[in-house]
């Protein structure tokens, strides 16, 4: 578990990576790139699969943005660790914000998961239909 | 593998040097064991981009850091704000906004750094030499350190490169290393006319397939002509560093780190070769327009990453006498700027209707128009993120196609050198 903490949300499965810094609104957590395949969606609240992460170095930034604000993904699986948004949840967690768990997760063991399945992410980084 | 510290980490981590190194120090501490790093390598100098106001965290985190005593340790230069300080009426945003925008910016000075305010500060004599550990945030200049001057950066985002800079330190990790550094992708660009290697509208177009294309992969480029110019270098590696996580690529035979194909591809990875078609290329360009329809444009922007003196030479060249019929915006740094207002180029930019932005740039802050519409850029990084954050169609073509076409206020492309 890359950062460790509880959570519980529906799985949201993006279909192409992102920057969230240009791809994702700092305080509705909606995606915001209208090239992206998964624009218009909000991210808040679920437990977020990402192919990965691209482009701006700034994502840290909204991280803690969304943390600030309460609409950040209640979870983030991602294959491969990305410091980018690690960084803006330690701040997050430095200023009295809340955390938002991360886990490294094979997202080819997602595949037989329907995207918007209630899932639960525990603090020992398993992630369990509830 | 667990992260070792020195003694002297060890007291910057326990507070033995101020509460504000203490925080910095827990912050890399917490990324260098997250990224597996097995100690902190010493840097000698630092980029940070966290003055751009994204929302008031950054403020409340730098504002911090300055509380409790922050000052950076290693020379440091600062990326974009959201303000144009030397031209308040620039940017278009409520007061409190604008105020907040304004005391994110402030703390990072008072802690030390240079109000450079710039995302390219390799052209303003900010240069990293070969070899050299630095923290650099802001993903174009990450893309040049690395590649076109061969220091060794990682992709520091806002926060870890302030706690970088306050701490001397970074996670000693990815790029930092010298096996890291190594190719796995060969891109091979023989097939591409030397007419069209020739020209610079083809480098955004190349960056924004590539980054697509490797993602975080290190990729040598073979076949780019020995002439090809930093500003060129500059605009790939930008371009390439918004579609992609793209932080380090060679040119065989220009960048420090490729004399030749043997040095830089990797002996103990599995290396892709990718040779670039007609094909490749033309479905690159056609990505960075969201339009191939509209024929009338409201604005144009050129200079993301910030225009270098040999940019703003080309185009007064092409708007000398001219007059521009849409706002046509052209973002720098400060300190080019003064150049500009030295030699006197400054005036008759001007008198053609360019209007010069400094500290900040159309895509990350309120410049732009509110009505919207329709932008055309020369610049890969502007035409990624400009639909995004402008709500802005975009248009892409060359400095000579946007200068045309803002002569007009009607698209002019020249299409041809696309075909072979």
């Amino acid at each position: 578990m890359l950062i460790p903490g509880n959570a519980e949300g529906r799985l949201l499965r993006l279909q192409a990576p992102i920057s969230l810094w240009g791809g994702i609104d700092p305080v509705s957590g909606a995606v915001i790139d209208p090239r992206h395949p998964d624009y218009g969606v909000s991210i808040s609240g679920a437990v977020l699969a990402m192919p990965g992460a691209v482009g701006s170095s700034s994502s840290s930034a909204v991280m803690l943005e969304l943390l600030r604000e309460g609409t950040a993904p209640a979870a983030i699986l991602m294959a491969r660790a990305d410091a980018i948004l690690a960084i803006g949840i330690f701040v997050s967690v430095e200023l009295g914000y809340p955390t938002c768990p991360v886990l490294e997760v094979e997202l080819s063991a997602l595949d037989g998961t329907p995207q918007g399945t209630l899932l639960r992410v525990t603090s020992e980084g398993r992630v369990i239909r509830p | 593998m667990t992260l070792h510290l020195t003694t002297e980490e060890r007291a910057l981590l326990a507070g033995d040097h101020g509460e504000a190194v203490s925080l910095a120090m827990r912050i890399l501490v917490s990324a260098a064991e997250l990224l597996g790093a097995q100690a902190l390598v010493r840097i000698t100098s630092a980029h940070i981009d966290g003055c751009l106001h994204h929302g008031d965290g950054g403020v409340e985190f730098a504002e911090k850091l300055v509380a409790t005593g922050g000052r950076v340790v290693v020379p440091t230069t600062l990326n974009v704000g959201a303000l144009d300080l030397l031209h308040p009426d620039t940017v278009r945003a409520d007061p409190s906004k604008l105020a907040m925008a304004r005391r994110q910016m402030d703390a990072y000075v008072s802690m030390g750094a240079e109000p450079t305010f710039t995302c390219a500060p390799y052209q303003i004599g900010h240069q990293p030499a070969f070899g050299e550990q630095v923290a650099w945030g802001e993903s174009n200049a990450i893309a040049f350190a690395n590649s076109v001057l061969g220091a060794r950066t990682e992709r520091y985002g806002d926060f870890l490169d302030a706690c970088c800079a306050l701490a001397g330190r970074a996670p000693l990790h990815g790029l930092h290393i010298e096996q890291n550094r190594q190719a796995t992708v060969i891109v091979d660009t023989t097939n591409v006319p030397d007419t069209l290697k020739d020209q610079d509208v083809f480098y955004p177009v190349l960056g924004s397939w590539l980054g697509l294309e490797v993602g975080r992969e290190v990729s040598v480029i073979i076949g780019l002509p020995p002439t090809v110019s930093r500003d060129q270098l500059k605009a790939l590696g930008a371009s390439a560093a918004s579609t992609g996580a793209v932080a380090l690529f060679h040119v065989e035979g220009v960048t420090p780190e490729a004399p030749s194909l043997d040095a830089v591809v990797s002996k103990t990875q599995s290396v892709d070769r990718i040779k670039l078609t007609a094909d490749m290329v033309k479905g690159a360009l056609k990505r960075l327009s969201t339009t191939d329809t509209i024929e009338r444009i409201d604005a144009v922007a050129v200079g993301s990453p910030h225009f270098s003196i040999a940019e703003f030479e080309a185009l007064l060249t092409l708007v000398y006498g001219r007059r521009m019929a849409v706002p046509f915006y052209a973002c720098t740094a400060r300190a080019t700027l003064q150049d500009l207002e030295v030699s006197g180029d400054l005036l008759q930019l001007q008198e053609a209707g360019v209007e010069i932005v400094v500290d900040t740039c159309v895509v990350v802050t309120p410049i732009l128009r509110e009505s919207g519409g329709v932008l055309m850029t020369n610049s890969g990084k502007f035409a990624h993120y400009a639909p995004s954050n402008t709500g802005y169609e975009v248009v892409y073509g060359s400095l000579e196609d946007c200068v045309e076409s803002a002569a007009t206020g009607l698209v002019a492309r020249t299409e041809a050198i696309w075909s072979w």
